[in-house]
């Protein structure tokens, strides 16, 4: 019993170490650059946060999720800044839509055994993009769409700088407490049975088709509430944004940060965020640089960085006993 | 009178009946026109040399092969159109031959997601916690410890499946398996890699099962425990039924000698 105890009160001193580290940093830092940078980071870790459940979890590999990035982002620019729809109201279409769109994806690609739901997406993320650059009436095409409103909730504005810090970091502490509570409970439980064994999983009367097709239409609203709070901040998107190669970074993050751990989703999108930030004096080496970065991780730590800090904890333990 | 009396006095029906049953792999017949039925209440156990389609049959009893002939009534329903997991909901449990369990969580979580069919707790169940939703988590703990008492591993509840030595893991798959309250429970060799007094505990459980009124079918090879705890002898060989019966009949049947002796 005491084991179990354990586990849930330190899931309470994790998060509570995160949530005084949020308040901490913000109310320390004056500097907008690195607040900036702090809230990309937050928007960054939502996007990993789901994708992490599809991939660590679920055991499903989504190579388009910037489309539902996207998605999030464009339909809140088109209903609140087309349209002069509240933002909030715009959010919960783009969540709607996100997830409806995820559904119809997922549907055939899941039944599928194997990397289909990878290549589905794929594709998928791929004509979500030409849609985007291609269907400039409404989206503004490939210069992109400018006139996103700014949030606004009765006397608070959130424009760039604290205020969206804390807005940006608040929603992420709320998506961990549901991934959480998602890990802990009967569906939690039935996705790590995934996660140990498939065939098991099926034996045992998980309809693990179904419950893929659930984690991925999550991972979908994750995503476009990333992609609402991107457009909102920014206030100005274009399609590549969400084009492909972001859906690899996204996939990067995940893998950086450690599969199937909450907070390697929060370390993942911290690396991948920051290293182009700090790489920026080396110039046309960038890519270089940061390409080696990640490959020394790989080797170094081929379980992600939360699986690699926990070894180097324990055995720097061990050393000092 | 006892569940189980009742549940034979209840069903004249088996509880299972298996009717000209045929797969092909890659043209060669892997179960050939195989039919029988199960009462309502006993062990059946399933004998044969390797590669005698054992585990095959298995598979299409539990829905994970769909056969090419024949069909499998269960409990007075066609399972042709059923997924595994409507099987499982409908009283089909299993164990596997190479330990299944899920490794990296506690036996109490194995048992908890064997209880999946029986719970039904979703995706805005687990965000809102509203209180069914807490009634529902505790009353299947509860049901897992108590499962976990009746195999007798309950000291173990806590820890990680996969640490535990082959004799306990095995043992766990059948708890796992109890939790979702089966009426038909398949046992694939549960006494593969277990040493002799382990056997001697699993005959007992299997005896215990069986008074709760579980009917068990049994893939076993260790002879002494097949043929203590069956009621009923089914012999596969090749594919196809080659005998029936009692353990006793089975063992003066002259066709089964010589498939056993090499003959």
């Amino acid at each position: 019993m005491s084991d179990k105890l354990s586990a849930r009160s330190r899931a309470r001193i994790e998060n509570s170490i995160f949530l005084a580290a949020v308040i901490l940093l913000g109310l320390v830092t004056e500097n907008t650059y690195y607040l900036q940078i702090m809230t990309f980071i937050g928007i960054n870790t939502l996007l990993a946060l789901g994708l992490n459940m599809l991939m660590g979890y679920a055991g499903q590999v989504s190579l388009g999720h910037a489309a539902f990035y996207g998605i999030g982002a464009y339909a809140t620019a088109i209903l609140s800044g087309t349209y002069a729809l509240s933002p909030w109201l715009a959010l919960i279409c783009a969540v709607g839509g996100a997830v409806l769109v995820a559904f119809i994806v997922g549907l055939p690609t899941l039944r599928l055994s194997g990397y289909y739901l990878g290549m589905g997406t794929l594709g998928f993320g791929m004509i979500v993009n030409i849609l985007f650059r291609e269907w400039s009436s409404v989206t503004g095409g490939a210069s992109g769409f400018v006139g996103i409103p700014v949030l606004e909730a009765g006397p608070m504005v959130f424009m760039s700088g604290k205020s969206y810090f804390f807005l940006v970091w608040a929603v992420v502490l709320a998506a961990i407490l549901i991934c959480r509570r998602i890990l802990r409970s009967r569906m939690g439980r039935a996705l790590r049975a995934i996660h140990d064994g498939e065939n098991a999983a099926l034996a045992v009367g998980v309809n693990t088709h179904y419950l893929k097709l659930k984690v991925f239409m999550f991972a979908a609203a994750l995503g476009a509430v990333a992609g609402f709070l991107y457009a909102h901040f920014v206030l100005f998107i274009s399609p590549e944004s969400f084009g492909f190669m972001v859906s690899v970074k996204m996939v990067t993050m995940v893998v950086i940060g450690g599969m199937a751990s909450i907070w390697g989703a929060l370390l993942g999108a911290g690396l991948l965020t920051l290293l182009p930030e700090v790489l920026h004096g080396f110039a046309e080496y960038e890519m270089i640089v940061f390409g080696l970065v990640l490959m020394l991780v790989m080797i170094f730590m081929p379980q992600g960085l939360t699986r690699g800090f926990l070894d180097i904890y324990h055995a720097s333990r061990k050393k000092r006993q | 009178m006892t569940n189980q009396d009742l549940r034979q006095a209840q069903s004249q029906q088996p509880i299972l009946d298996v009717q000209g049953l045929t797969k092909l792999f890659g043209g060669v017949k892997a179960q050939d026109n195989i039919s029988f039925s199960i009462e309502p209440g006993i062990v059946c156990g399933l004998i044969g040399p390797n590669g005698a389609g054992k585990t095959t049959l298995f598979n299409m009893i539990t829905g994970i092969y769909a056969p090419d002939n024949g069909q499998v009534i269960f409990n007075g329903r066609n399972t042709r159109k059923m997924a595994v997991h409507q099987l499982v909901k409908a009283g089909i449990a299993r164990t596997f031959q190479h330990v299944e369990l899920f490794g990296s969580m506690t036996l109490l979580e194995n048992v908890l997601v064997g209880m999946h069919v029986r719970t039904r707790c979703g995706f805005w169940g687990a965000v809102t916690r509203f209180p069914w939703v807490n009634r529902e988590e505790k009353a299947a703990v509860e049901k897992a410890e108590s499962l976990l008492e009746f195999t007798g591993l309950i000291d173990d509840a806590h820890k990680p499946a996969g640490d535990l030595p082959v004799g306990r893991q095995k043992t766990a798959e059948i708890a796992r398996a109890l939790a979702s309250d089966p009426l038909l429970l398949l046992l694939d060799e549960p006494a593969a890699g277990l040493n002799a007094v382990e056997t001697e505990n699993l005959g007992q459980l299997i005896r215990a099962v069986k008074d709760r009124g579980v009917t068990m079918m049994l893939v076993e090879h260790d002879m002494s425990l097949a043929m203590g705890i069956s009621d009923k002898v089914i012999v596969l060989d090749q594919g196809r039924k080659l005998a029936q019966g009692t353990p006793r009949e089975i063992q003066n049947d002259e066709a089964v000698m010589a498939a056993y002796l090499g003959g």
